[in-house]
């Protein structure tokens, strides 16, 4: 039960970095969302055993990390989360792909290898991606952003009460935990515990969703939440946007890092 | 004075031109538990009334129907001459505010200024008023550094504070709150008692806290298995040793005396 609680300090401390005041912090949130979506799209759409030319696009989550003055600490426990996924998913890649690639200067290795290297590599990229966007945005400001890109207002509602009621939750569970702790004996918890325990669970949950739902129709909720507070789109918004697209668009399309490697040998030369 | 049998009445309280009537109000839960059986009182403009019982005596079901959160199984709730019905709930909420007993169901939003301004911006009021509106209420309560937090990091004092600027941000005539110094230290609770002597909003408020009573409410209503058991002055109800304990109550502390001598 620390993890959860250490979860949601990691949560928590997100919400403190999202309070800077960084040119990254001022960055309207719709062109930070777009940049990072985009990014997302380019990341996966590189063929299955693509390492070495996913490494320069490490350089958004980079900027995005040192611009903003992010700690590197905050990736820790959700890279790790995005790495046990990521060999979850290709575990069975080395078994099933023998095929024999020459890398770099002669190394031969199994090309199921190197397709689960790029499944973890693009796992980092853009799990640091969109913590660093959260990071320097904060929830509210995000899910404001979502919908005004034109984001299903339920799925926003959705975001906006999962984020904030994660932490009430988090403490239930917490306190329930440590309750059964103090009784348990040192025993561990059974299996067969689980089930009244996620069960009463379930219900102080819907219980509390009935009285936040409640007091929501008081304040004149009628299937919408309001998003208030202007937000101009501005010049450093549009560059940061259009700016980042391209060189994800150049990247991508062209062989750049081999072209910057034959450019930088022939001034060399 | 006694009323009909199994019902305590103590005083009756006249109200001239009621703001708030209910008549005959009875409610009975789906599991059959009937909650409220024919309640009747007026509340007139301005006043701060304070509705007392036991757990269980029926308070916050009464609450809930002051803004029609739940719907009278028999009688009827009228706010300003209009009846508590589902086609008149829009008007009823913008002239009723009620403040939940637990502020985690209050707070919603992300940030205190998103959460006080829902109300507001529901109400279809243009940005301008609504960051006014959202500055005046956290300036009510003695909140305005929260501003940004979100609540999930404010104490429990904070967050009381918060949730009740919520509801003043919306600017009803009525405010309603159910036992709003649950769970505060002494020091949040005094701030609590502070405010609620400060606006002059026709205050609604059921606790067991009955030295808050004392302190805010002139006029009380004791509830006993649903039912009115007494409705009247606070020194009169509280004059009642007999009848709070009849209804599960305690003198309040402030007015129990020196154990030792009996003094007061």
């Amino acid at each position: 039960m620390r993890q959860v609680e250490t979860a949601l300090q990691d949560l928590a401390c997100l919400d403190d970095l999202a309070e800077g005041c960084s040119w990254l912090h001022r960055i309207e949130a719709r062109a930070k969302i777009v940049v990072t979506m985009v990014y997302v799209v380019v990341v996966a759409s590189w063929p299955p055993r693509a390492v070495v030319e996913l490494l320069p696009l490490a350089a958004y989550p980079l900027v995005l990390f040192l611009g903003a003055r992010l700690p590197v600490r905050i990736l820790r426990r959700p890279m790790l989360v995005a790495l046990l996924l990521a060999g979850a998913v290709g575990a069975a890649n080395p078994l099933l792909d023998r095929e024999p690639l020459r890398v770099g200067t002669g190394l031969v290795i199994a090309g199921g290898w190197l397709s689960l290297a790029s499944i973890g590599l693009r796992a980092v990229l853009c799990v640091s991606a969109a913590l660093a966007l959260i990071a320097t945005t904060g929830m509210g400001r995000l899910a404001h952003g979502l919908k005004r890109l034109g984001v299903p207002r339920i799925a926003v509602t959705q975001l906006l009460f999962l984020y904030r009621y994660a932490f009430l939750l988090g403490s239930i569970v917490h306190s329930m935990s440590r309750a059964r702790e103090l009784r348990g004996c040192g025993r561990p918890l059974q299996m067969a515990a689980y089930g009244p325990l996620v069960g009463h669970l379930l219900l102080r949950t819907l219980d509390r969703a009935e009285r936040i739902h409640q007091a929501m129709r008081c304040r004149g909720f009628q299937g919408d939440v309001p998003v208030g507070g202007e937000a101009r789109f501005r010049w450093g918004d549009w560059w940061f946007l259009i700016g980042w697209c391209i060189l994800f668009m150049l990247l991508r399309s062209g062989p750049c890092v081999a072209r910057l490697g034959e450019f930088v040998s022939g001034v060399i030369a | 004075m006694r009323g009909p049998p199994g019902r305590i009445r103590v005083g009756s309280h006249r109200v001239n031109q009621p703001l708030v009537e209910i008549r005959d109000l009875a409610y009975t839960y789906r599991d059959g538990t009937a909650a409220l059986r024919g309640i009747s009182f007026a509340i007139g403009r301005g006043e701060s009334v304070g509705i007392i019982g036991a757990n269980g005596a029926g308070k916050s079901t009464l609450l809930l129907h002051l803004v029609g959160c739940l719907c009278a199984t028999a009688g009827r709730v009228t706010i300003s001459g209009t009846p508590v019905r589902p086609d008149t709930l829009a008007a009823i909420r913008r002239s009723v505010g009620l403040v939940f007993q637990n502020p985690d169901d209050q707070l919603f939003m992300p940030t205190v200024r998103d959460d006080v301004a829902f109300g507001p911006r529901n109400q279809g009021l243009p940005e301008a008023d609504v960051a006014q509106r959202v500055r005046e209420a956290l300036a009510a309560v003695d909140a305005d550094g929260l501003i940004d937090r979100p609540p999930y990091r404010l104490s429990g004092g904070e967050k009381r504070a918060a949730s009740i600027a919520t509801v003043l941000a919306m600017s009803p005539e009525i405010l309603v709150l159910d036992e709003p110094t649950a769970g505060l230290d002494p020091r949040a609770r005094r701030h609590v008692i502070g405010l609620l002597n400060r606006l002059d909003h026709t205050r609604i408020v059921a606790s067991h806290d009955l030295d808050l009573i004392c302190e805010v409410c002139p006029r009380v209503i004791l509830m006993r298995h649903g039912q009115v058991a007494a409705d009247s002055s606070c020194q009169i109800v509280f004059g009642q040793r007999d009848l709070l304990a009849e209804c599960g109550l305690e003198l309040p502390l402030s007015m129990q005396g020196c154990p030792r001598c009996g003094s007061r």
